[in-house]
């Protein structure tokens, strides 16, 4: 947690989390198609940097578990195609994309942890779509926090989180932080909105 | 591959590239970040990104050049930035236009960023006193090439496990080198050992000022050294007798496959454009050792990393 957080509700703690993953790595199988893809590699996750990478890697895990099947794991940054670019006094830092299979033809899956403006979705498609020609793309977020500015809905959510602009959602994970959970904060420090949690 | 240094930093504290004397090491660690992931843009099939749509970047040439000026192009088209040229021949420079003239009617053409090559060394610092957009040097006289040494930072970076010790050689026309300048002063920021070589007629005046080791000697140069950076023999410095023939200055001072083999680990690099049998043998240059083609690579994902690091400082625009 930031250290000019205010923290107002605690949404999720890790046991939580791991249920919500569950259940999201039910409704991805449910993508698959037995009678064309028993393997389930014509599914593909796409993880969003930087947490998103992380919740992809355990959804991969669970649905080896549940249905013995192995779906890749991309990972995405779509700093290069944000729109923000002259909006911002600092650029975010670029991290790394690897995307480690053909996305034409496949079935995507956008990993992220929080939904909000929907501008990073809208970035990630135009990456994906340079990438080549996926099949489809779907977006799956731990959390929805409304406030859309542009017409993109998740098709798989964790729970939807009606919020005010002043506030944000932190969702931590064990992989890199040093708690794990999803919390709603308010900022005690306005922040310009371009530079919010997005 | 792994990466030796690991940027501590999202931004840069200048605003302009004109040189690598001032830029701190975890600045130069963040542009050479930036630029792998750039390079990896540069493996996909649609070799383009939109981060730049909108910024208007002008390449200023007052100086002949091929391979710099195409690869500031093609970086900033592969950023989808709007491109101008301007070379010097056939402009109003012939027409006896002063610099800032020049400059400041391309400012009024609302230029976001300027990418400026001139003979004169201190004319992207001139510039910066003339108009409000982002100035980067692309060769000032015999100043500085930074994004020239960045690029072969990037080009070590892939094969070296940090630069922290590193010993690198840099032989040949030291004094009249840009590139060179600007290497050493990226080199030893970055903590590496730099040794110059040559004829006593091509090494600066009191080169040792600049916190680097000199010998006239090649095989002292390559004793322990990790990487070579062969500078060109400007053939149009011929008539001003820094050495007698270029005959003489191979035997000396030319790179052969006898080095490459007494010293297996030692990597070449070389700016471009070669002459074949006078800085590197014929064999030398074509030798799985020699990373100049890594190096026009790496040449336009240095720049894309410089613009999108430096361009997004235009706030007001």
């Amino acid at each position: 947690m930031d250290t000019h957080d205010h923290v107002k509700a605690h949404l999720m703690d890790a046991d939580d989390l791991s249920r919500t993953l569950d259940r999201m790595a039910r409704q991805i199988v449910e993508y698959v198609d037995p009678d064309t893809d028993a393997e389930g590699t014509n599914i593909a996750l796409i993880g969003m940097q930087v947490r998103g990478v992380h919740l992809a890697r355990r959804l991969q895990a669970k649905i080896r578990t549940f249905e013995g099947l192995e779906v890749p794991v991309g990972v995405l940054d779509a700093t290069m195609y944000r729109d923000d670019f002259r909006m911002r006094l600092k650029q975010p830092i670029v991290r790394a994309t690897e995307i480690p299979f053909d996305v034409t033809g496949r079935h995507l899956i956008v990993v992220d942890d929080v939904l909000y403006t929907g501008r990073s979705l809208r970035a990630a498609l135009d990456a994906l779509m340079d990438l080549g020609r996926p099949a489809s793309v779907r977006s799956l977020v731990i959390i929805d926090r409304g406030l859309r500015e542009l017409p993109l809905q998740p098709d798989i959510v964790g729970r939807e989180v009606p919020t005010l602009p002043g506030e944000e959602v932190r969702l931590r994970l064990r992989e890199m932080d040093d708690r794990e959970g999803v919390w709603l904060v308010r900022r005690e420090t306005p922040t310009h909105r371009a530079a919010a949690h997005v | 591959m792994s990466e030796p240094l690991a940027p501590l930093r999202t931004s840069l504290d200048h605003r302009h590239l004109l040189g690598l004397a001032t830029y701190h090491a975890d600045e130069i660690a963040l542009i050479l970040h930036t630029a792998r992931e750039f390079r990896a843009v540069l493996e996909r099939p649609i070799k383009r990104v939109p981060t730049l749509r909108g910024v208007t970047v002008v390449n200023l040439f007052f100086e002949p050049s091929t391979r710099t000026r195409l690869s500031f192009e093609l970086a900033e088209k592969r950023l989808s930035a709007d491109v101008i040229n301007f070379s010097a021949s056939g402009s109003s420079v012939s027409k006896g236009e002063t610099l800032k003239d020049t400059a400041r009617n391309i400012e009024a053409m609302k230029v976001d960023v300027v990418v400026v090559r001139h003979k004169s060394p201190g004319v992207p610092q001139f510039l910066t006193r003339c108009v409000d957009a982002i100035i980067l040097n692309a060769g000032d006289g015999q100043h500085e090439h930074p994004t020239q040494a960045l690029l072969d930072l990037l080009t070590m970076s892939d094969f070296i496990d940090g630069f922290q010790g590193l010993n690198v050689s840099i032989i040949g026309d030291v004094k009249h080198s840009r590139v060179a300048r600007s290497n050493i002063f990226a080199l030893n920021a970055l903590g590496a050992n730099v040794t110059l070589c040559g004829p006593p007629t091509m090494m600066p005046y009191a080169a040792e000022s600049l916190g680097v080791r000199v010998t006239h000697r090649l095989d002292e140069a390559l004793e322990g050294c990790d990487v070579a950076m062969a500078l060109r023999i400007q053939m149009e410095r011929q008539g001003a007798s820094l050495f007698p023939s270029l005959r003489e200055y191979h035997q000396r001072f030319g790179i052969t496959l006898g080095h490459l083999e007494r010293h297996p680990d030692l990597r070449i690099m070389h700016p471009g454009p070669v002459n074949r049998g006078v800085e590197l043998a014929s064999d030398v240059v074509d030798h799985e050792r020699a990373v100049i083609l890594n190096q026009v690579t790496n040449g336009v994902a240095v720049r894309m990393a410089a613009l999108y690091l430096l361009a997004s400082q235009r706030v007001d625009a």
